[in-house]
């Protein structure tokens, strides 16, 4: 359901879940009205670092978002020492989430990329009972969230340096697995990731929902900052580009040139 | 407690406006802000046709400030006119449109185009850092400033802004052409040209290399500039430049603007143009001023 606010949240939690990445869980309004995919911008409070941060949102717990991130520069880093009982500002909730609804009683692959693993979390939860595989793509050994997938769904692992599940990246772990024929595709996580799960999608007839990210100013649509290329023309902009903070961030792979 | 300021003849019920090109078409903010509490809504600059802008990435944060390089990606003066402007006259608040072009000829079109519809001023964008032709072609060079201002008051049915660029050596200069040639008002400061790079990567932070520069850091840059043209032209100024409060707002008018716009500041907050509003009615109230137009200029 449509919510659109700037929350004053309150940290419930924060840990430390993987070398440089954390989970926080923020009681917020929003959290009630998120969906999969949906992402919300977090305000740091230090004056030197003005604009929100846009995060996906993990997973939604009983009135709180789980936003879990990579301490990637200062607004991040600021986030990171964020204790209980703390105040956050969350521009909630932005963006559309993975069209979870529609795929239902099909083969659903989840794909999910470094820190793109988190938002599929949530996708995997809503799909709970139905027929979910999920490739969680790591650099190595240094795993985070893989086993709470578990509870959801199978799970399918790939790292660069081939020290957990497959060597290689979340395709070749689709490849090695064997009986899985995907009807759908979703999936979060690099650049060229997506490029190669949207270039696979279309060479075995498979649609793919893939989430992108860019450098956003306002969160809701007026900047135009956050852009992707279109393969026709948008019908906000009426160019061949669109708003990922507002047309997004998940698109049919097909519709963007990526 | 009077807030009403009159430019041009357009009565504003408070002098405070949105910056062209962070608000969008008013739609995107109007969830956060009641738009019948603003001054203006200043539009996303339109052309007079559809611009697909700047390749990505189009925005980075600096300290105070950001940058942006969107190149004035806009769907082009018809879609304004069927989607945009019926949705502003649904709220009582001026309507003013930024008007961009890559010739005279463009910029000409669009508002003619426009000359019709119940906008209530044109802002003429003579000054975005970010496009290769037209734009700030015309703002940096006095002469080319008169020409195209003259040629576009000749063709305008309703009053014009010209949005003049910081990135000039005087700029009142600029502000004395664009009066000589029949500007009704100046708005100013347009964004200072900036650079930021990335050197872990050994890169440019934005593919078209320089952006922007708006947000509080560059508003001392925006006072000073304001002052300047007050006291080089008597139309009146549309001051902006890192209004993040009613404070800094007030600070503008002091300097000799007659209204003020709030650009960066939505990104921050949301709600930053009622704040504005609201700060500015505050000052009033502690500072006992029953007239905003009292204090217009008031530092010598």
């Amino acid at each position: 359901m449509f919510y659109r606010n700037i929350d004053e949240g309150k940290v419930i939690s924060q840990e430390e879940i993987s070398s440089g990445i954390f989970s926080l869980l923020v009681e917020n309004k929003g959290a009630a009205f998120a969906s999969p995919g949906q992402f919300v911008g977090v305000y740091p409070n230090s004056k030197d670092t003005l604009l929100m941060r846009p995060i996906s949102i993990c997973e939604t717990v009983d009135g709180a978002t789980r936003l879990v991130y990579r301490v990637a520069g200062k607004g991040t880093k600021e986030f990171s020492s964020l204790k209980k009982g703390d105040s956050v500002r969350l521009l909630a909730n932005l963006g559309n989430g993975f069209p979870v609804d529609e795929v239902k009683g099909k083969c659903i692959v989840l794909m999910g990329g470094g820190i793109g693993i988190p938002p599929m979390l949530g996708v995997a939860k809503a799909l709970k009972g139905e027929d979910v595989h999920a490739y969680l793509g790591f650099r190595n050994n240094d795993t985070f969230l893989a086993d709470e997938f578990m509870q959801y769904c199978k799970l399918y692992l790939a790292s660069e340096d081939g020290s957990v599940g497959v060597k290689g990246n979340v395709l070749d772990a689709l490849r090695a697995s064997t009986g899985i024929k995907p009807d759908v595709i979703m999936a979060c996580g690099p650049m060229p990731m997506l490029r190669a799960i949207k270039k696979y999608a279309e060479e075995n007839n498979i649609t793919a929902y893939i989430s992108l990210e860019e450098r956003m100013a306002c969160g809701v649509g007026a900047c135009l900052g956050c852009v992707c290329k279109t393969v026709k023309k948008d019908d906000h902009s009426h160019v061949n580009n669109t708003r990922i903070c507002t047309e997004g961030p998940v698109f049919d792979a097909r519709e963007v040139d990526i | 407690m009077n807030t009403k300021v009159t430019i041009a003849g357009v009565e504003f019920k408070n002098p405070v406006m949105t910056a062209s090109g962070t608000f969008g078409s008013g739609m995107e903010y109007s969830q956060f802000v009641d738009l019948n509490r603003l001054g203006a809504v200043v539009t996303k600059g339109v052309s007079n046709v559809p611009w697909t802008g700047n390749p990505t990435p189009r925005v980075a944060e600096v300290y105070g400030g950001m940058l942006n390089a969107i190149g004035l990606q806009n769907p082009g003066v018809d879609v304004m006119i069927e989607r945009d402007l019926p949705f502003l006259a649904k709220y009582d608040t001026k309507v003013i449109v930024n008007v961009c072009g890559k010739s005279v000829e463009d910029y000409i079109e669009a508002v003619e185009r426009l000359n019709d519809t119940a906008v209530d001023m044109f802002e003429i964008n003579v000054s975005c850092p970010n496009v290769k032709e037209g734009a700030i072609a015309f703002g940096q060079k006095a002469d080319a400033l008169f020409n195209i201002t003259d040629k576009i008051k000749k063709a305008s049915k309703k009053p014009i802004i010209m949005k003049l660029s910081p990135n000039v050596t005087d700029i009142t200069e600029m502000a004395k052409a664009a009066e000589a040639a029949g500007s009704d008002a100046i708005s100013l400061i347009n964004t200072i040209t900036g650079m930021k790079i990335d050197i872990e990567r050994r890169k440019m932070v934005l593919a078209n290399k320089t952006g922007g520069m708006s947000g509080p850091a560059i508003k001392p840059v925006a006072v000073r500039m304001v002052y300047q043209c007050s006291k080089a032209v008597k139309i009146p100024i549309i001051g902006m430049g890192g209004i993040m409060n009613g404070e800094d707002a007030i600070e503008f008018i002091m300097a000799g603007a007659s209204a003020v716009a709030v650009g960066a500041a939505n990104f921050i907050n949301p709600y930053a143009t009622i704040d504005v509003v609201e700060g500015i009615e505050r000052f009033m109230i502690s500072h006992n001023i029953a007239d905003i137009n009292d204090i217009r200029g008031c530092v010598e």
